[in-house]
């Protein structure tokens, strides 16, 4: 691993002293360590442990009694039991010391679990036993995730993931106190930014922190009374304080199980996309799914009706399993936000359980925006994106991929214009050096649209910005285009028609356009997509011709990201486009990976 | 492919083609582009992919075939195997097909063994390595020197026995799958050293 290494060079702009630099708002971020909610361990397990040790008691009470007493008392009451054989006394300190090491037990991991978050990471330590140790490096952040599970809602925790590049590298931070999280949020993102806003003082940051949010404050009140606790620090309350920090809690609690996943002190209040629940409804239930549930509903009954009657039984399961489905769908859908902040895009969603992440600038690797067939009479799009470091393992998490559940064209161009800022995909001249360069070896019939042959080629290479050649209008057809097109010369570079042996329906379709800093790869006609890729996230690129491909004197392209549920791939153009894209795209990728100073989105462009 | 075949270039290729250096890598990224085109012009339905500058494509040891032959020869002789058992032992005629079948897919192996071998190459461009193998579905893969995550050696028993080695380049992208085979140890060494010093000096984030 040469990532070592690298180290040295990338925490340059970082000052060694981290006292200097600081325009934190919680004290959490103060580079010192601290611990989290002091529920956590009941809402990470402790309550599943309870409820089951309930079940396990209250079902096999009879048979722990013949162990224990070897003595067959069928029918008997357990505590009459005791009771008769006068051991009330023993039963009671074995319930005692139970309980007592169990909550020694949850009393030591949470005394043991701690994180600090300095200037260059996020450190987690926890574990009795094994001890762990996780650290998360802030210019390597991909993603900062607050996940509000219905429970630990209740109870005012919220989760916060780190996400870093690799399998399940993510650090989390659960469960912190809901008033903190989005402070918190707020720090680790600006600390990552590397933004050097001037040296704030620790008095100033609560003093502003305290004006603009009033019952941010309370909460984080009523949070660290009980944080303080077994500290020995919180007898000074007096009742009257006690019953109205309490009533002030509940409140709180209301409200913040109310609001909108988008604080309004962070972020434009305004989400750019709305998605009416209705929408939302019909486009879970116009899916290829419900095709296959139709299906089922007529097959079940014949099968019934012939004296199939297993078919009932399987279908019982099968039904809770649909309708499970399609709550899921429809909760996690549901008060979706997207909206941009400084420190990148914010996507929250969830009815009960609310997931609310914030993607920074330069951390999507790869854009699908697709439409299944029977989407295509309503106009609906669904966007997906790859980022590094998801945690794959967990179901919950793998529906992040999705940005945008259902959106219409508009609603689609507005989410790329967050994701992809200055990607001269813009109806407004985002950047006067992002001119649209499209390819034109001049072979191809379908290239051969009057605006793009007049790109002379090899001036492509040069990409990002120094190449003023070619300025077709980045109108926001490129992407409309991309997406409704038949295809045709309309901005794209297609497969010439004797791609139709390989792909009957959609050749006419398949093709693709460069702007500055992006690839727009279309493909599909039946299930029309639109694969973007920012060449500054491309890992390496391919070129692939296979023995049909090379009688039809074809080739294929593909753009290798990270592991993602997008894959950019042009299975079919013309092998002279294909060969000279591949270049196009090998140099875009080395030049605008020089360049790339996303890790920290907050320094100013000198860096350049 | 076929100006290059010929060229069992085991002929010092560390010193032709110095990314850093003009001389290997005529203007690298910018080069091939009038090269397609040509070949376009000449013959504009069909045609082989080819990228890169064909005269500095670095191949692999010649060495290298045997590690391949003895792994299709011990893969085909355990399939025979299998398949003869069934027809003797299990005496059933329907697998007296399936060896003869076997035994002809591991013949044209063999025979095409050869030209695999020879079609694997690479280059070091100015700013990338470009990877290329496969003859029948030819692959290309360009890898930025600034995206490469690690470079792993690996040795089989059979090419440590011959001297060789494995280079192998990770990326964060799973599908990049760039693995140089047959490369003689000092020369993975050094390339590995090389190739490190690269990323190095290039490194980009993500």
């Amino acid at each position: 691993m040469a990532q070592g290494s690298a180290q040295g060079p990338l925490q340059d702009p970082l000052p060694g002293q981290p006292g200097a630099v600081r325009a934190v708002e919680t004290s959490l971020a103060d580079g010192e360590w601290h611990r989290l909610h002091p529920a956590t361990p009941l809402l990470k397990g402790g309550v599943a442990l309870i409820a089951i040790t309930g079940i396990v008691i209250a079902n096999l009470r009879e048979r722990l009694l013949e162990l224990f007493f070897s003595v067959p008392t069928y029918g008997g009451d357990p505590l009459d039991e005791i009771y008769r054989r006068g051991m009330v006394g023993w039963a009671l300190l074995a319930v005692l010391g139970v309980l007592l090491l169990v909550m020694a037990g949850f009393y030591l991991s949470w005394r043991m679990h701690s994180f600090r978050v300095t200037p260059e990471a996020v450190e987690v330590r926890s574990g009795i036993l094994f001890r762990t140790n996780r650290k998360a490096r802030l210019d390597r952040i991909q993603g900062v995730n607050i996940n509000r599970p219905v429970l630990p809602r209740i109870f005012g925790a919220a989760k916060l993931e780190v996400g870093v590049a690799g399998q399940d590298a993510n650090v989390q931070l659960a469960y912190l106190g809901s008033g903190h999280t989005d402070a918190l949020r707020r720090d680790i993102l600006r600390l990552a930014s590397g933004a050097r806003q001037g040296a704030v003082s620790g008095a100033q940051a609560v003093a502003t922190a305290g004006t603009a949010a009033g019952p941010a404050v309370a909460a984080a009140h009523a949070d660290t009374a009980p944080h303080a606790g077994p500290e020995g620090e919180a007898g000074a309350h007096s009742g009257h304080r006690l019953a109205a920090s309490v009533g002030a809690l509940v409140t709180q609690r209301a409200n913040e199980f109310l609001a909108p996943e988008l604080d309004p002190d962070a972020a434009p209040p305004e989400s750019v996309v709305h998605i009416p629940p209705l929408r939302l409804i019909a486009s879970i239930v116009v899916s290829g799914f419900s095709v296959v549930v139709i299906a089922l509903f007529i097959v079940v009954p014949i099968g019934v009706a012939n004296r199939q009657y297993w078919m009932l039984f399987s279908f019982i399961p099968a039904l809770i399993g649909v309708a499970s489905y399609y709550i899921n769908r429809f909760t996690k859908g549901l008060r979706y936000t997207i909206a941009g902040t400084p420190d990148g895009v914010r996507v929250g969603f969830g009815l009960l359980s609310t997931s609310n992440e914030t993607i920074p600038p330069g951390r999507v690797h790869a854009i699908a925006v697709t439409q299944p067939l029977l989407w295509r009479p309503f106009g609906w799009w669904t966007i997906r994106i790859n980022t590094a470091g998801r945690s794959q393992q967990n179901g919950q998490n793998a529906s992040n991929t999705t940005v945008l559940p259902v959106g219409r064209i508009d609603d689609v161009e507005r989410v790329l214009a967050l994701l992809l800022p200055g990607a001269g995909l813009q109806p407004e001249p985002a950047d006067a050096a992002a001119p649209a360069l499209a390819v034109s070896v001049g072979m191809p019939p379908a290239a051969g649209d009057g605006a793009l042959a007049g790109a002379p080629d090899g001036a492509l290479s040069g990409l990002p910005g120094a190449a003023p050649v070619a300025p077709v209008a980045a109108t926001p057809s490129l992407i409309e285009r991309g997406l409704t097109s038949r295809g045709g010369a309309d901005g794209y570079t297609n497969a010439p028609s004797r791609a139709a042996w390989l792909r009957p329906f959609s050749w006419r379709r398949t093709g693709f356009a460069l702007t500055a800093s992006t690839v727009l790869l279309r493909r599909g006609v039946i299930s029309r997509e639109l694969t973007l890729v920012p060449f500054a996230r491309v890992q390496s690129v391919g070129a692939s011709q296979g023995p049909i491909q090379r009688r039809l004197g074809l080739g294929g392209v593909q753009l290798h990201t990270v592991a993602g549920p997008v894959s950019a791939r042009l299975g079919v153009i013309d092998r002279a486009v294909s060969a000279e894209l591949f270049e196009q795209l090998a140099a875009g990728a080395v030049a605008s990976g020089a360049s790339d100073t996303s890790h920290h989105w907050g320094t100013p462009q000198e860096a350049f | 492919m076929p100006a290059s075949d010929e060229r069992d270039a085991m002929t010092e290729p560390m010193t032709d083609a110095a990314p850093t250096t003009p001389a290997g890598a005529p203007a690298a990224p910018v080069a091939p582009a009038p090269e397609p085109e040509a070949a376009a012009d000449a013959a504009p339905a069909t045609g082989r992919l080819d990228l890169g500058d064909p005269t500095v494509w670095h191949r692999v040891s010649p060495k290298y075939l045997v590690v391949e032959v003895v792994g299709t020869l011990i893969g085909g002789l355990l399939f025979c195997a299998g398949a003869a058992a069934v027809w003797i032992l299990g005496d059933q005629q329907w697998a007296l097909w399936v060896l003869v079948g076997l035994i002809a897919i591991f013949l044209v192996t063999l025979v095409v063994e050869p030209r695999r071998v020879r079609s694997i190459g690479y280059q070091l461009r100015a700013d990338d390595l470009l990877f290329r193998r496969g003859i029948m579905f030819q692959r290309f893969v360009s890898v930025p020197y600034g995206r490469m995550q690690l470079v792993d050696i690996t040795r089989s028993p059979i090419a440590r026995a011959l001297g060789l080695a494995e280079l192998k380049f990770v990326t964060a992208a799973a599908a990049t799958g760039v693995v140089i085979p047959g490369l003689p140890l000092e020369e993975a060494e050094e390339l590995r050293d090389r190739l490190v010093a690269l990323a190095e000096s290039r490194r980009a984030g993500l």
